[in-house]
Protein backbone atom coordinates (compact mmCIF):
# COMPACT_ATOMS: atom_id res chain seq x y z
CA UNK A 1 0.00 0.00 0.00
CA UNK A 2 1.36 3.39 -0.98
CA UNK A 3 -0.09 6.97 0.27
CA UNK A 4 1.66 9.71 -1.61
CA UNK A 5 1.91 12.91 0.48
CA UNK A 6 3.44 16.14 0.60
CA UNK A 7 5.37 16.14 3.80
CA UNK A 8 5.98 12.42 6.13
CA UNK A 9 7.20 13.06 9.35
CA UNK A 10 8.90 9.86 10.89
CA UNK A 11 8.58 9.87 14.68
CA UNK A 12 5.47 10.48 16.56
CA UNK A 13 7.04 11.97 19.56
CA UNK A 14 7.02 14.99 20.48
CA UNK A 15 9.19 16.29 18.26
CA UNK A 16 7.94 14.64 15.30
CA UNK A 17 3.71 15.87 16.13
CA UNK A 18 5.09 19.47 17.09
CA UNK A 19 6.73 20.25 13.39
CA UNK A 20 3.92 17.85 11.89
CA UNK A 21 0.97 20.57 13.63
CA UNK A 22 2.86 23.10 12.53
CA UNK A 23 2.98 21.79 9.28
CA UNK A 24 -0.52 20.89 8.44
CA UNK A 25 -1.66 23.85 10.49
CA UNK A 26 0.15 25.92 7.95
CA UNK A 27 -1.66 24.03 5.07
CA UNK A 28 1.07 21.55 4.12
CA UNK A 29 -0.93 17.79 3.67
CA UNK A 30 1.28 16.13 6.23
CA UNK A 31 1.58 12.34 7.46
CA UNK A 32 3.00 11.07 10.88
CA UNK A 33 4.42 8.36 11.01
CA UNK A 34 4.80 6.64 14.79
CA UNK A 35 6.30 3.37 15.22
CA UNK A 36 4.08 2.38 18.47
CA UNK A 37 4.91 1.25 21.80
CA UNK A 38 8.15 -0.98 20.68
CA UNK A 39 9.37 2.39 20.57
CA UNK A 40 11.72 3.96 23.76
CA UNK A 41 9.18 6.96 23.93
CA UNK A 42 10.86 9.77 25.26
CA UNK A 43 8.10 12.14 24.91
CA UNK A 44 5.91 9.52 27.71
CA UNK A 45 8.50 9.79 30.03
CA UNK A 46 10.22 12.52 30.41
CA UNK A 47 9.82 15.34 33.40
CA UNK A 48 7.30 18.08 31.24
CA UNK A 49 9.83 21.08 32.30
CA UNK A 50 9.83 24.02 29.57
CA UNK A 51 13.85 24.87 31.56
CA UNK A 52 15.42 27.82 30.58
CA UNK A 53 17.81 29.05 33.42
CA UNK A 54 21.22 28.01 32.21
CA UNK A 55 20.03 26.17 28.93
CA UNK A 56 22.43 26.78 26.22
CA UNK A 57 25.57 28.83 28.64
CA UNK A 58 28.57 29.25 26.11
CA UNK A 59 26.49 28.09 23.06
CA UNK A 60 24.83 31.33 22.03
CA UNK A 61 22.46 30.72 19.07
CA UNK A 62 21.08 27.46 21.06
CA UNK A 63 20.83 29.71 24.13
CA UNK A 64 18.48 32.23 22.18
CA UNK A 65 16.91 29.51 20.19
CA UNK A 66 15.81 27.88 23.70
CA UNK A 67 14.88 31.12 24.78
CA UNK A 68 12.97 32.25 22.22
CA UNK A 69 11.29 28.45 22.60
CA UNK A 70 10.51 29.63 26.25
CA UNK A 71 9.19 32.93 25.30
CA UNK A 72 6.78 31.34 22.70
CA UNK A 73 5.27 28.56 24.91
CA UNK A 74 2.28 30.92 26.28
CA UNK A 75 1.56 31.48 22.37
CA UNK A 76 1.28 27.47 21.87
CA UNK A 77 0.00 26.41 25.27
CA UNK A 78 -3.23 29.14 24.30
CA UNK A 79 -3.72 27.80 20.94
CA UNK A 80 -3.31 23.97 21.68
CA UNK A 81 -6.10 24.68 24.37
CA UNK A 82 -8.45 26.82 22.45
CA UNK A 83 -8.09 24.29 19.33
CA UNK A 84 -8.31 20.81 21.35
CA UNK A 85 -9.99 21.58 24.32
CA UNK A 86 -6.90 19.63 26.23
CA UNK A 87 -6.03 21.34 29.37
CA UNK A 88 -1.90 20.38 28.46
CA UNK A 89 -1.29 21.38 32.29
CA UNK A 90 0.75 25.08 31.34
CA UNK A 91 2.08 26.52 33.58
CA UNK A 92 4.51 29.41 33.20
CA UNK A 93 5.72 32.47 35.28
CA UNK A 94 9.41 31.31 36.08
CA UNK A 95 10.89 28.15 38.26
CA UNK A 96 12.94 27.42 41.18
CA UNK A 97 15.75 25.91 41.62
CA UNK A 98 16.64 25.00 44.73
CA UNK A 99 19.93 25.26 46.84
CA UNK A 100 20.86 23.23 50.42
CA UNK A 101 24.43 24.46 50.55
CA UNK A 102 26.26 27.68 50.51
CA UNK A 103 28.07 26.19 47.58
CA UNK A 104 25.13 25.56 45.71
CA UNK A 105 24.24 29.17 45.99
CA UNK A 106 27.06 30.49 45.27
CA UNK A 107 26.89 28.07 41.61
CA UNK A 108 23.78 29.59 40.96
CA UNK A 109 24.83 33.39 41.64
CA UNK A 110 27.73 32.38 39.02
CA UNK A 111 25.42 30.68 36.74
CA UNK A 112 23.25 34.36 36.97
CA UNK A 113 26.56 36.44 36.19
CA UNK A 114 27.36 34.52 33.22
CA UNK A 115 23.67 34.51 32.32
CA UNK A 116 24.16 38.70 32.08
CA UNK A 117 27.46 38.51 30.43
CA UNK A 118 26.51 36.39 27.80
CA UNK A 119 23.44 38.55 27.34
CA UNK A 120 20.43 35.80 27.59
CA UNK A 121 16.85 37.20 27.19
CA UNK A 122 15.93 35.96 30.83
CA UNK A 123 16.23 37.72 33.95
CA UNK A 124 16.98 35.13 36.64
CA UNK A 125 17.25 36.23 40.65
CA UNK A 126 18.71 34.79 43.67
CA UNK A 127 16.40 34.02 46.24
CA UNK A 128 17.44 33.71 49.92
CA UNK A 129 15.83 31.61 52.66
CA UNK A 130 13.42 34.41 53.46
CA UNK A 131 12.39 35.29 49.95
CA UNK A 132 11.70 31.84 48.70
CA UNK A 133 9.81 30.71 52.31
CA UNK A 134 6.88 33.53 50.71
CA UNK A 135 6.83 31.53 47.17
CA UNK A 136 7.65 27.73 48.65
CA UNK A 137 6.35 28.36 52.19
CA UNK A 138 6.62 24.55 52.87
CA UNK A 139 10.61 24.16 52.27
CA UNK A 140 12.53 22.49 54.52
CA UNK A 141 15.33 23.87 57.09
CA UNK A 142 18.25 22.99 54.83
CA UNK A 143 16.73 24.80 51.76
CA UNK A 144 19.10 27.97 52.10
CA UNK A 145 17.37 29.70 48.82
CA UNK A 146 16.46 29.34 45.09
CA UNK A 147 17.20 30.91 41.65
CA UNK A 148 14.12 32.57 39.82
CA UNK A 149 13.49 33.31 36.75
CA UNK A 150 11.22 34.78 34.49
CA UNK A 151 10.23 32.31 32.25
CA UNK A 152 10.57 28.42 33.11
CA UNK A 153 7.36 26.63 32.82
CA UNK A 154 6.04 23.33 33.15
CA UNK A 155 2.92 21.16 30.94
CA UNK A 156 2.18 17.82 31.08
CA UNK A 157 3.78 16.30 28.12
CA UNK A 158 1.57 13.64 27.60
CA UNK A 159 -1.74 16.33 27.25
CA UNK A 160 1.08 17.99 25.06
CA UNK A 161 1.21 15.16 22.86
CA UNK A 162 -2.31 14.27 22.43
CA UNK A 163 -3.30 18.07 21.71
CA UNK A 164 -0.35 17.77 18.88
CA UNK A 165 -1.77 14.16 17.42
CA UNK A 166 -5.90 15.61 17.69
CA UNK A 167 -4.89 18.96 16.02
CA UNK A 168 -2.63 17.44 13.02
CA UNK A 169 -5.78 15.14 12.68
CA UNK A 170 -7.71 18.57 12.25
CA UNK A 171 -5.95 20.50 10.35
CA UNK A 172 -5.95 17.44 7.79
CA UNK A 173 -3.26 15.70 8.60
CA UNK A 174 -2.66 11.84 9.08
CA UNK A 175 -1.40 10.00 11.85
CA UNK A 176 -0.21 6.80 10.96
CA UNK A 177 0.39 4.06 13.90
CA UNK A 178 3.04 0.98 14.00
CA UNK A 179 4.81 2.02 11.20
CA UNK A 180 7.81 1.41 11.98
CA UNK A 181 10.16 2.97 9.61
CA UNK A 182 13.46 1.12 7.98
CA UNK A 183 13.94 2.34 4.77
CA UNK A 184 14.07 4.95 3.22
CA UNK A 185 14.51 5.75 -0.68
CA UNK A 186 14.31 8.05 -3.63
CA UNK A 187 11.13 7.69 -5.26
CA UNK A 188 11.73 8.97 -8.65
CA UNK A 189 8.05 10.17 -8.95
CA UNK A 190 7.16 11.06 -5.39
CA UNK A 191 9.86 12.05 -3.73
CA UNK A 192 10.61 9.66 -0.71
CA UNK A 193 9.50 6.02 -0.09
CA UNK A 194 9.20 4.59 3.19
CA UNK A 195 9.50 1.40 3.89
CA UNK A 196 8.21 -0.49 7.34
CA UNK A 197 9.35 -3.72 8.92
CA UNK A 198 6.19 -4.98 7.12
CA UNK A 199 6.69 -4.20 3.71
CA UNK A 200 4.13 -1.16 4.23
CA UNK A 201 5.45 1.98 2.00
CA UNK A 202 4.65 5.79 2.32
CA UNK A 203 5.27 8.34 -0.20
CA UNK A 204 6.54 11.96 0.21
CA UNK A 205 7.95 14.91 -1.80
CA UNK A 206 9.16 15.77 1.91
CA UNK A 207 10.75 13.98 4.75
CA UNK A 208 11.46 14.68 8.11
CA UNK A 209 13.75 12.16 10.22
CA UNK A 210 12.83 13.01 14.07
CA UNK A 211 12.80 9.23 15.32
CA UNK A 212 14.33 9.74 18.34
CA UNK A 213 16.94 6.86 19.17
CA UNK A 214 15.76 5.39 15.99
CA UNK A 215 17.13 8.32 13.81
CA UNK A 216 20.49 6.99 13.77
CA UNK A 217 19.76 4.27 11.31
CA UNK A 218 17.23 6.40 9.28
CA UNK A 219 19.88 9.14 9.05
CA UNK A 220 22.42 7.25 7.58
CA UNK A 221 20.37 6.35 4.42
CA UNK A 222 20.22 10.19 4.04
CA UNK A 223 23.29 10.39 4.14
CA UNK A 224 24.03 12.07 7.92
CA UNK A 225 25.48 10.67 11.20
CA UNK A 226 24.38 12.01 13.97
CA UNK A 227 25.33 9.53 15.49
CA UNK A 228 23.10 9.58 19.17
CA UNK A 229 23.43 8.12 22.60
CA UNK A 230 20.62 7.25 25.13
CA UNK A 231 21.01 8.73 28.54
CA UNK A 232 18.86 7.21 31.09
CA UNK A 233 16.91 9.45 33.53
CA UNK A 234 14.42 7.99 36.19
CA UNK A 235 11.31 10.20 37.68
CA UNK A 236 9.58 9.12 40.48
CA UNK A 237 5.46 10.52 41.43
CA UNK A 238 3.48 10.68 44.33
CA UNK A 239 -0.20 10.13 44.64
CA UNK A 240 -2.21 13.49 44.66
CA UNK A 241 -1.59 16.38 47.16
CA UNK A 242 -2.94 19.27 47.59
CA UNK A 243 -1.40 22.48 45.60
CA UNK A 244 1.48 23.16 47.97
CA UNK A 245 4.25 24.07 45.09
CA UNK A 246 3.36 27.07 42.87
CA UNK A 247 6.16 27.36 40.65
CA UNK A 248 7.91 25.09 38.25
CA UNK A 249 11.33 23.76 39.75
CA UNK A 250 14.06 21.91 38.67
CA UNK A 251 13.99 18.50 40.85
CA UNK A 252 10.46 18.80 41.80
CA UNK A 253 6.94 19.22 39.98
CA UNK A 254 3.63 19.52 41.07
CA UNK A 255 1.35 18.40 38.51
CA UNK A 256 -1.80 20.48 38.08
CA UNK A 257 -3.30 16.91 39.43
CA UNK A 258 -1.45 17.48 42.48
CA UNK A 259 0.49 14.37 41.70
CA UNK A 260 4.50 15.45 42.44
CA UNK A 261 7.41 14.37 40.26
CA UNK A 262 10.61 14.07 41.47
CA UNK A 263 13.70 13.79 38.82
CA UNK A 264 15.30 12.94 37.02
CA UNK A 265 18.87 10.96 36.72
CA UNK A 266 21.32 11.27 34.30
CA UNK A 267 22.96 7.58 33.83
CA UNK A 268 24.73 5.91 31.09
CA UNK A 269 22.80 2.52 31.07
CA UNK A 270 22.66 1.59 27.41
CA UNK A 271 19.20 0.92 26.16
CA UNK A 272 17.70 0.07 29.68
CA UNK A 273 14.93 1.58 30.88
CA UNK A 274 14.83 -0.25 34.18
CA UNK A 275 14.27 1.00 37.20
CA UNK A 276 16.74 1.37 40.15
CA UNK A 277 15.67 1.39 44.36
CA UNK A 278 19.09 3.29 45.15
CA UNK A 279 18.30 6.08 42.57
CA UNK A 280 14.00 5.90 43.94
CA UNK A 281 15.64 6.54 47.30
CA UNK A 282 17.58 9.28 46.51
CA UNK A 283 14.43 11.15 44.64
CA UNK A 284 12.63 10.36 47.26
CA UNK A 285 15.03 11.95 49.98
CA UNK A 286 15.59 14.99 47.98
CA UNK A 287 11.80 15.46 47.64
CA UNK A 288 12.03 15.31 51.66
CA UNK A 289 14.63 17.51 52.09
CA UNK A 290 12.76 20.56 50.20
CA UNK A 291 9.93 19.38 51.39
CA UNK A 292 9.50 17.57 54.58
CA UNK A 293 5.81 16.95 54.41
CA UNK A 294 6.04 14.96 51.26
CA UNK A 295 7.24 12.51 53.52
CA UNK A 296 3.45 10.78 53.89
CA UNK A 297 3.30 11.10 50.50
CA UNK A 298 2.74 7.87 48.75
CA UNK A 299 4.95 7.10 45.94
CA UNK A 300 2.91 5.66 43.43
CA UNK A 301 5.37 4.47 40.51
CA UNK A 302 8.79 4.92 39.29
CA UNK A 303 10.23 4.53 35.71
CA UNK A 304 12.97 5.84 33.50
CA UNK A 305 12.94 6.35 30.19
CA UNK A 306 16.00 7.45 27.48
CA UNK A 307 17.15 11.28 26.62
CA UNK A 308 18.03 11.16 23.07
CA UNK A 309 21.90 13.01 23.17
CA UNK A 310 24.02 14.35 20.39
CA UNK A 311 27.64 13.80 21.05
CA UNK A 312 28.02 17.44 22.38
CA UNK A 313 24.38 17.26 23.79
CA UNK A 314 22.58 20.36 21.27
CA UNK A 315 20.14 20.04 18.69
CA UNK A 316 20.38 18.55 15.26
CA UNK A 317 18.94 20.59 12.93
CA UNK A 318 19.96 19.60 9.16
CA UNK A 319 19.00 18.93 5.36
CA UNK A 320 20.74 16.16 3.81
CA UNK A 321 23.51 17.53 1.21
CA UNK A 322 22.95 14.56 -1.26
CA UNK A 323 19.14 14.33 -0.86
CA UNK A 324 17.37 17.94 -0.85
CA UNK A 325 14.21 17.66 0.77
CA UNK A 326 15.10 15.09 3.55
CA UNK A 327 15.29 16.52 7.14
CA UNK A 328 16.86 15.57 10.69
CA UNK A 329 15.61 17.43 13.60
CA UNK A 330 16.72 15.99 16.86
CA UNK A 331 17.06 16.72 20.69
CA UNK A 332 17.09 16.14 24.20
CA UNK A 333 14.74 19.29 25.00
CA UNK A 334 11.98 17.84 23.14
CA UNK A 335 8.93 19.82 25.67
CA UNK A 336 10.93 23.39 26.15
CA UNK A 337 11.38 23.27 22.27
CA UNK A 338 7.82 22.14 21.20
CA UNK A 339 7.33 26.22 20.49
CA UNK A 340 9.21 27.26 17.93
CA UNK A 341 9.08 23.39 16.42
CA UNK A 342 5.11 23.89 16.08
CA UNK A 343 4.82 27.48 15.49
CA UNK A 344 8.07 28.51 13.52
CA UNK A 345 10.04 24.97 12.14
CA UNK A 346 7.15 23.18 10.88
CA UNK A 347 5.47 25.82 8.69
CA UNK A 348 9.13 25.99 7.05
CA UNK A 349 9.33 22.73 6.79
CA UNK A 350 5.83 22.51 4.82
CA UNK A 351 7.59 25.34 2.69
CA UNK A 352 10.67 23.06 2.32
CA UNK A 353 13.46 24.53 4.11
CA UNK A 354 14.84 24.88 7.72
CA UNK A 355 13.48 28.40 8.81
CA UNK A 356 15.01 29.92 11.68
CA UNK A 357 16.55 27.16 13.12
CA UNK A 358 20.47 28.01 12.81
CA UNK A 359 22.70 26.85 10.60
CA UNK A 360 25.44 26.21 13.12
CA UNK A 361 23.37 23.43 14.62
CA UNK A 362 23.68 21.22 11.47
CA UNK A 363 25.25 18.38 11.80
CA UNK A 364 28.60 18.65 9.89
CA UNK A 365 29.64 20.08 13.18
CA UNK A 366 29.49 16.87 14.48
CA UNK A 367 31.85 15.04 11.57
CA UNK A 368 34.94 12.78 12.48
CA UNK A 369 37.95 14.47 11.18
CA UNK A 370 40.59 12.24 9.84
CA UNK A 371 43.67 12.53 12.52
CA UNK B 1 -27.05 -1.99 46.64
CA UNK B 2 -26.13 -2.32 50.35
CA UNK B 3 -23.73 -4.86 51.43
CA UNK B 4 -25.31 -7.61 54.22
CA UNK B 5 -23.24 -9.28 56.98
CA UNK B 6 -24.04 -13.12 56.64
CA UNK B 7 -22.64 -14.51 59.76
CA UNK B 8 -23.75 -12.97 62.05
CA UNK B 9 -26.11 -10.38 60.97
CA UNK B 10 -25.15 -7.04 62.99
CA UNK B 11 -22.88 -7.10 66.06
CA UNK B 12 -24.42 -6.26 68.73
CA UNK B 13 -21.73 -5.16 71.30
CA UNK B 14 -17.85 -4.71 70.76
CA UNK B 15 -15.48 -2.35 69.48
CA UNK B 16 -16.40 0.95 67.80
CA UNK B 17 -14.34 3.53 65.56
CA UNK B 18 -16.03 6.51 64.43
CA UNK B 19 -16.88 7.79 60.76
CA UNK B 20 -17.36 11.37 60.40
CA UNK B 21 -17.50 11.99 63.80
CA UNK B 22 -20.50 9.20 64.67
CA UNK B 23 -19.43 5.44 66.07
CA UNK B 24 -19.72 2.65 63.86
CA UNK B 25 -19.39 -0.61 65.17
CA UNK B 26 -17.00 -3.36 63.98
CA UNK B 27 -16.31 -6.82 64.07
CA UNK B 28 -12.81 -7.77 65.44
CA UNK B 29 -10.59 -8.80 62.20
CA UNK B 30 -12.54 -6.45 59.83
CA UNK B 31 -11.14 -3.79 57.12
CA UNK B 32 -12.09 -0.51 58.01
CA UNK B 33 -13.85 -0.71 53.90
CA UNK B 34 -15.59 -3.80 55.33
CA UNK B 35 -17.12 -2.34 58.13
CA UNK B 36 -17.89 0.98 56.44
CA UNK B 37 -19.66 -0.90 53.88
CA UNK B 38 -21.33 -3.22 55.95
CA UNK B 39 -22.81 -0.04 57.81
CA UNK B 40 -24.12 1.32 54.59
CA UNK B 41 -21.49 3.47 53.15
CA UNK B 42 -20.72 3.88 49.62
CA UNK B 43 -19.08 7.26 49.15
CA UNK B 44 -15.64 6.73 50.56
CA UNK B 45 -13.98 9.63 48.77
CA UNK B 46 -14.23 12.48 46.53
CA UNK B 47 -11.67 12.70 43.56
CA UNK B 48 -9.10 15.80 43.42
CA UNK B 49 -9.83 16.12 39.57
CA UNK B 50 -13.45 16.42 39.34
CA UNK B 51 -14.92 15.70 42.56
CA UNK B 52 -16.96 13.09 41.97
CA UNK B 53 -17.89 10.01 44.53
CA UNK B 54 -16.17 7.15 44.98
CA UNK B 55 -16.19 3.87 46.83
CA UNK B 56 -14.14 0.64 47.33
CA UNK B 57 -13.89 -1.44 43.83
CA UNK B 58 -10.83 -3.66 44.04
CA UNK B 59 -10.64 -4.64 47.88
CA UNK B 60 -7.40 -5.68 47.49
CA UNK B 61 -5.25 -2.99 47.61
CA UNK B 62 -4.82 -2.05 43.74
CA UNK B 63 -7.69 0.69 42.89
CA UNK B 64 -7.36 3.05 45.35
CA UNK B 65 -10.32 3.93 45.37
CA UNK B 66 -11.64 3.39 48.68
CA UNK B 67 -9.01 6.10 49.99
CA UNK B 68 -10.38 7.67 53.20
CA UNK B 69 -8.41 9.59 56.15
CA UNK B 70 -7.61 7.81 59.39
CA UNK B 71 -6.52 9.46 62.39
CA UNK B 72 -5.50 12.42 60.35
CA UNK B 73 -3.06 10.34 57.86
CA UNK B 74 -4.52 11.28 54.25
CA UNK B 75 -4.69 8.80 51.32
CA UNK B 76 -5.29 5.62 53.71
CA UNK B 77 -6.44 2.52 51.31
CA UNK B 78 -9.94 1.37 54.16
CA UNK B 79 -9.59 -2.14 52.10
CA UNK B 80 -5.99 -2.28 53.98
CA UNK B 81 -6.16 -1.27 57.33
CA UNK B 82 -8.01 -3.40 59.92
CA UNK B 83 -10.35 -1.62 61.60
CA UNK B 84 -9.71 -0.65 64.98
CA UNK B 85 -11.38 0.60 68.27
CA UNK B 86 -11.52 4.21 68.40
CA UNK B 87 -9.85 5.26 65.14
CA UNK B 88 -11.75 8.35 63.41
CA UNK B 89 -12.27 7.60 60.23
CA UNK B 90 -13.09 10.12 57.32
CA UNK B 91 -13.98 10.68 54.02
CA UNK B 92 -11.03 11.86 51.70
CA UNK B 93 -12.20 14.72 49.80
CA UNK B 94 -9.78 15.72 47.23
CA UNK B 95 -6.10 15.52 47.15
CA UNK B 96 -4.08 14.63 50.29
CA UNK B 97 -3.25 17.53 52.52
CA UNK B 98 -1.33 16.03 55.15
CA UNK B 99 1.98 15.89 52.82
CA UNK B 100 1.18 19.79 51.33
CA UNK B 101 2.91 20.60 54.39
CA UNK B 102 2.78 24.83 54.71
CA UNK B 103 0.91 24.97 51.38
CA UNK B 104 -1.89 23.67 53.54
Amino acid sequence: MSVAGELVVIGGGLIGAALAWGAARAGADVTLLDEGDIAFRASRGNFGLVWLQGKGLGHPDYMHWSIRAGRRWPELARILGEESGIDIGWRGGGGLHFCCSAEEMEQRRALIARTRAEAADISIELLDREALRERAPGIGPQVLGASLSDLDGEVSPLFALRAFHEGLVRHGGRLRTNFSAREIRRDPHRGFAIRDASGAEVTGRRIVIAAGLGADALARQIGLEPRLMPERGQIVVTDRVAPFLHHPASAIRQSREGTVLLGSTHEDAGFSTATEVEAIARLCRIGTRLFPALRSARLVRAWAALRIMTPDGLPIYDESPEMPGAFLVTCHSGVTLASLHALDLGPALARGDLGPAPRSMRSARLAVHPT
Amino acid sequence: MPFIRLDPPTPEAGPELFFEGRPLRFRPGETVAGALMAAGVTAFRETPVSGAARGPWCLMGACFDCLVSIDGQDNQRACMVAARAGMKVRRQIGARRDAAGAGK
